[in-house]
């Protein structure tokens, strides 16, 4: 008797159980303010300013995304507007990034290139600094280009992204030649290559790239706020902002969380669709000396 | 005649460098027409690098020694600028200690969080992995705006912030603690939340890396008589995702210290006694409120230099093998 019970207890695995609890404990708690922000959008007027305050909603209703669309369209532009704004501009930095990266990445990382050690310490130097210590110049350069208050200025400096850059060149480093050459003594062109056999092999890192470049094109309020002075070119997240009215201000909070709600969702969307080809890309994002 | 010989010695000597020369040029340009097709792949990306990061250096060095509101033409005044951010600006200078103070908590223990979390994740199945995955990743990819909406609420000075109920609730506190408007608070209300947020490109590289560690080291490493996890973590895990770590530690730092959204969005800008005034909202202040640029470009360039000097310092610490 005495000896079963010890069998089945040293069957029973206390570290993993350990484990598990608090994994499971603490991403429940780092999920808690996202689960909040869904329940305030949910919560019909007579709940959101409730004493006590509560959690979770009862009574779920969709007044407030309503509100968002037709109450807030108050202004001369509709809320609308700004969504379409966000998307065509992180649509053109994700795109034209990922563009522009594949074909950089290509000759510094499989050709014998004149400047590629150069090129490369360039990308690497570029990862130690924010990019937000250049925002003085890129919006001189901006205001006397011209551009200001159009697309371009909100996507351009955008374009060159050192960390979606690096990550590229360091997967296509490590896939094996042997296609290239096989390709090269077929006798096609170095573009063709790139086309039919790089951009095919390079898929993982550029969802890698476009996760990353969604992410900070979808939530950056910045360069609508710098580059545009016209209510028509805001973006989403300084739209958000205007609802908000500024730090300490509570005010329309179901209306301010219903399209926080809405801004938040693309990103998880974009993050459970790439999430396996990002792992796959980030195995080699190693930094050595 | 010695000196003669010696002359035409110099002489050879100097022909003979001169056409090495001219022979190093030649190589190099044949070496650039042989890379012109990968040069000009290249170019698109070389192009857009140079005029949105390389040139805004340059503009941003020699305009930090410059007078420019925008409206006349920068006028050249050396080292004033930088003369008033250190002896005069006070401001300037609280800036900076809450930014460091800012950096030395949520830069290491966002770090260390993010490989432990790591760590575990790669402690269990495959199959459960992703569920953990999103629920530590998916705060650091919240816009920071939306999920202003949650803190502000949380945070709330009233008592129908969350915080404050619940602490009241428990019998903490007697009345609501101003979490956004007391400068005790503020700094660590901004730690809080960027921590939440701290689990990102790092924790995926780490991720990543501990998935691919060979098998065959743990079970060399079993035979060389390694007894615990925790002797396993230190003495092989570590060594094996070293690149990775280098690469998170490089991105921690520039995260750490570039804080500013969450400070203007929390507490405002300016905030309550500038306790919340982080490097990069007094660069903002200047740039995009007082138009002083010249200023605001002397404040980019110390930052920048903090930035690239810390992290030199953590490639000389990490880096080596």
């Amino acid at each position: 008797m005495m000896s079963r019970l010890r069998s089945i207890r040293r069957r029973i695995d206390w570290g993993g159980i350990g484990l598990y609890t608090f994994l499971t404990a603490f991403g429940l708690l780092m999920l808690m303010p996202l689960v909040y922000l869904a329940s305030t959008a949910l919560k019909p007027i007579s709940e959101l300013f409730l004493f006590p305050p509560r959690f979770f909603v009862m009574n779920p209703t969709m007044v407030n995304f309503r509100d968002l669309l037709l109450v807030t369209g108050t202004s001369a532009v509709p809320f609308i507007r700004y969504i379409v704004n966000s998307i065509i501009v992180t649509a053109g930095i994700v795109g034209g990034g990922v563009i522009i990266s594949a074909l950089a990445a290509y000759p510094l990382a499989k050709h014998n290139m004149v400047f590629k050690k150069f090129f490369f310490d360039l990308i690497v130097a570029s990862l130690m600094f924010s990019p937000l210590v250049l925002q003085i110049p890129q919006y001189l350069i901006m205001s006397k280009s011209g551009l200001m208050n159009t697309y371009f200025a909100l996507i351009l400096p955008y374009l060159a992204a050192p960390v979606g850059m690096f990550l590229m060149v360091q997967f296509l480093r490590q896939i094996p030649d042997a296609l290239l050459e096989a390709a090269r003594i077929d006798g096609a062109s170095e573009w063709k290559i790139f086309w039919s056999i790089v951009m095919p092999m390079l898929k993982p890192a550029i969802a890698t790239f476009a996760l990353f470049s969604f992410i900070s094109a979808w939530n950056d309020p910045y360069p609508a706020m710098v580059y545009t002075t016209s209510e028509n070119m805001k973006s989403l997240p300084l739209a958000i902002q205007t609802i908000q009215g500024g730090a300490g201000v509570i005010a329309r909070v179901g209306t301010f969380a219903a399209a926080s709600f809405l801004m938040i969702i693309p990103t998880l969307l974009v993050f459970i669709g790439t999430q396996r080809m990002v792992l796959q890309t980030m195995a080699h994002s190693g930094l050595k000396e | 005649m010695i000196a003669e010989k010696t002359e035409t010695q110099a002489g050879a000597v100097m022909a003979r460098s001169e056409s090495r020369f001219k022979k190093k040029m030649q190589l190099f340009w044949a070496d650039v027409k042989r890379s012109k097709v990968s040069l000009l792949f290249v170019a698109p990306f070389l192009l857009l690098f140079t005029l949105f990061i390389v040139v805004p250096i340059i503009i941003s060095v020699s305009l930090s020694f410059s007078y420019y509101n925008i409206l006349e033409s920068p006028r050249f005044i050396g080292f004033s600028n930088y003369k008033l951010l250190f002896i005069e600006d006070d401001i300037f200078m609280q800036a900076v200690g809450i930014t460091l103070k800012f950096a030395i908590i949520t830069g290491p223990i966002g770090y260390i969080m993010a490989f432990l979390l790591a760590w575990l994740i790669s402690q269990i199945p495959t199959k459960y992995r992703f569920f953990y995955t999103l629920c530590f990743y998916t705060p650091s990819i919240a816009s920071g705006t939306a999920m202003s909406v949650v803190w502000l609420y949380m945070f709330a000075g009233d008592r129908k912030g969350l915080l404050n109920h619940w602490l009241i609730q428990l019998g903490i506190f007697d009345e609501p603690f101003l979490f956004l408007q007391d400068i005790r608070s503020i700094v660590p209300v901004i730690v809080i939340v960027s921590l939440w947020m701290s689990m990102g490109v790092g924790f995926l590289a780490f991720l990543a890396g501990l998935q691919n560690v060979p098998t065959d080291l743990y079970e060399a490493g079993d035979i060389d008589g390694i007894r615990n996890r925790w002797q396993r973590l230190w003495y092989i895990t570590v060594p094996s995702v070293k690149p990775q770590l280098l690469f998170g530690a490089v991105m921690q730092v520039v995260a750490s210290l570039q804080v500013f959204d969450i400070s203007v969005q929390l507490v405002g800008l300016p905030s309550p006694l500038y306790a919340g005034h982080t490097i990069l909202t007094h660069l903002f202040d200047y740039a995009f409120i007082r138009f002083e640029m010249g200023y605001a470009s002397a404040i980019a360039v110390v930052l920048f230099l903090l930035m690239m000097g810390l992290n030199r310092l953590i490639f000389n610490l990490l880096g080596r093998d």
